[in-house]
């Protein structure tokens, strides 16, 4: 098992009540599956992802990712980890928007830095059909080719896991499936994908279909 | 890809907000250069006025001093003549001469053996310097018909034990005769005249100008001459000491010093109003070297006062710099502070997704040090030049620079050296806070944002 939640709950106190985003949530990820987490806006999918990615600890349950627990390890090693072990692709890209399409891809490499991390992301870009394009800053590129370096940047440190909040929110068709593909690619290579969307178009193509409603899988 | 790569892209990328930083790291170090560099040339200007002051006393004070010298030795000079007459002159006469016959007529008719002179010379005695031999005598000047007094002199005999002095009173070469005024102004004599004088033929060698005593009716002849032309061959009738040190008391000392040497003499003090004139003239060398020494102190004074003028306008100066110049600071502080914040609100989202993708804080913290760095260092060195270029100015505006003043001296030098260091300094203190914000920010927080 890659990502295994057992009774993960995550509350967002507000002045007046206390929100209860993720609610015992018990969930189990395999190494080559492709699973999609949907469900209508606010029922706590984007807060799994986020728990799944080690970047916001739950209020109670555990949380295993390759072995490991997150949330027992120090900031800095959390950190490194993450940069190891697991890729994110973001419905807003989030590309740094002063370097160019390389070294976005290159970025991951300034937290885990490795001898072939040019090579490999050179591999990534030409994979993604980008090798034109690895000079040109984000605000020259379409939403398209800014989805596809998010994606060749979240591949750059080899994870295991790739995390994908709604990735094709923004996109046309033709780009959706072209970034889908990829996920589904990485997938079947042995890699586990969590997607998290609210279309069910979207999520009936994943291996695996997650459910969720006010904070819980149903 | 590195974090220097990182910083360089988002430099070039939020251009203005560096520059802003960087301008205000500029005026700050560009104020505190300035400021330097005028006090250092106020410091310099002092300097020169100070040393041109200096100097201008000091040549006053030499040209003073060579005045009083030379004025000294021309009153010794004049002293050491007019002592010859009027000064601290003895008379050595024989004891039974009677002393109102040299009151009333100027006269001498005792003698005593000529070899009294060689004999005082040749002692030990230390109060008289100057040892004259004469014969004094009232005699008709047959020839020219009228009565004269008539010197007869040798010059001056040297004293055995003392070393040698330049003589007072020159003497009569023989076959030469000096004559008074009164007598020369009768006679209508001029210098090298040739006269008959009791029968011997002499030419005129001087003429003496008006002196106001038996002077003006006196001849001088050399003393050998006189001797044969009275009959007093070997005998004189005085010797007369000149500066003698027997002002005072000590002419008692003197007397007894000398009666020893030469028994049946007399010793008479001559002129002793010239004790007076004489201590006038010193007193008046004194009130000289007094007021020189006065010049030298109001010279000091002055010196003085200007060092302190000049201290009091640097000491403002500089309190005013002390006020300004860390206010400067503080606010290009608070600048690249505030800049500081806006660039870290600016990269939120960015910051975010690099903890997300793994970025430790030490990292993105680093990521705003480095930049703080560069600013430090960016601003200082347009600072500086700005602030040596302003400083020179200004400095050139308001006061008269010394030719040999330098641009760099070693207070600006060590100014720029702090300035180097203290600007990126600063720069990275201002930075601190919203760089260790950022850094600590929770990146879930900015995700879920989106």
């Amino acid at each position: 098992m890659l990502v295994e939640l057992d009774q993960v709950s995550r509350t967002y106190p507000t002045q007046r009540s206390v929100v209860r985003a993720v609610q015992e949530v018990s969930l189990t990820l395999d190494a080559g599956q492709f699973a999609a987490v949907c469900g209508p806006s606010g029922c706590g999918k984007s807060t799994l992802l986020l728990i799944v990615g080690g970047l916001l600890r739950p209020d109670s349950g555990i949380v295993n990712v390759a072995g490991q627990q997150p949330y027992h390890l120090s900031p800095d090693a959390r950190a490194a980890f993450r940069a190891s072990q697991i890729g994110f692709v973001f419905q807003q890209f989030h590309l740094v928007p002063y370097l160019n399409v390389l070294d976005n891809v290159l970025a991951p490499a300034l937290a885990v830095p490795h001898s072939d991390a040019l090579d490999r992301a050179q591999q990534l870009l030409q994979q993604f059909g980008l090798s034109h394009r690895s000079r040109h800053v984000p605000a020259a590129l379409s939403s398209g080719e800014r989805q596809r370096v998010a994606m060749a940047r979240a591949l750059l440190n080899r994870p295991q896991l790739i995390l994908a909040d709604e990735p094709t929110g923004n996109l046309d068709r033709a780009n959706a499936a072209g970034v889908l593909n990829s996920l589904k690619d990485f997938a079947e290579s042995g890699g586990a994908v969590l997607l998290v969307t609210h279309d069910d178009d979207l999520a009936d193509r994943a291996d695996r279909v997650i459910r969720m409603l006010d904070g819980k899988i149903v | 890809m590195t974090i220097w790569r990182l910083v360089m892209h988002e430099i070039r990328h939020r251009r203005l907000n560096f520059l802003l930083s960087l301008l205000g790291v500029a005026v700050a170090v560009g104020s505190v250069v300035a400021a330097e560099v005028l006090m250092s040339r106020e410091r310099q200007v002092t300097n020169a006025i100070l040393s041109r002051k200096q100097i201008e006393v000091e040549q006053t004070m030499t040209a003073r001093q060579k005045d009083v010298a030379e004025a000294g030795a021309a009153l010794q000079d004049v002293m050491r003549k007019t002592m010859r007459e009027l000064g601290f002159n003895i008379l050595i006469l024989p004891e039974a001469q009677d002393l109102s016959e040299l009151h009333l007529n100027g006269t001498l008719s005792e003698t005593m053996p000529e070899s009294y002179v060689s004999k005082l010379a040749s002692t030990s005695i230390v109060t008289v310097n100057h040892l004259l031999p004469t014969v004094t005598q009232k005699v008709r000047w047959n020839e020219r018909e009228i009565d004269v007094i008539l010197h007869g002199t040798r010059g001056e005999v040297p004293i055995l034990h003392a070393s040698e002095k330049k003589p007072l009173l020159e003497a009569v070469p023989a076959g030469k005769m000096v004559v008074g005024c009164e007598i020369h102004r009768r006679l209508s004599l001029k210098v090298d005249d040739r006269v008959t004088f009791r029968g011997r033929e002499f030419t005129i060698s001087r003429l003496h100008p008006e002196r106001g005593s038996t002077d003006d009716v006196s001849v001088w002849i050399d003393l050998a001459e006189a001797q044969e032309l009275l009959g007093l061959q070997n005998l004189i009738h005085a010797i007369l000491a000149l500066e003698c040190e027997c002002a005072g008391d000590r002419i008692t000392q003197i007397r007894a010093e000398i009666r020893e040497i030469l028994p049946g003499t007399q010793v008479i003090e001559r002129y002793s109003q010239a004790l007076t004139r004489a201590e006038a003239r010193g007193r008046a060398k004194l009130a000289a070297e007094e007021a020189l020494d006065k010049e030298r102190q109001a010279g000091a004074a002055a010196l003085e006062s200007e060092s302190a003028s000049r201290a009091a306008l640097e000491s403002s100066h500089e309190q005013l710099a002390s006020v300004l110049v860390p206010v400067g600071i503080l606010s290009a502080a608070v600048w690249v502070g505030l800049l500081a914040f806006s660039n870290a609100r600016q990269r939120c989202a960015e910051i975010g997704i690099l903890r997300a993708i793994g970025l430790r804080a030490s990292q993105i913290q680093r990521v705003f040090l480095t930049r703080a760095v560069l600013v430090g260092f960016g601003g200082a060195a347009p600072g500086i030049l700005c602030g040596l270029i302003l400083g020179q100015i200004f400095a050139e505006r308001s006061e008269l620079v010394p030719e040999a003043s330098r641009l760099i001296d070693s207070g600006t030098l060590n100014i720029i050296a702090f300035s180097l260091v203290m600007a990126p300094v600063l720069s990275v203190v201002a930075a601190w806070l919203p760089a260790a914000l950022v850094a600590r920010q929770d990146p879930a927080l900015v995700l879920q944002l989106d």
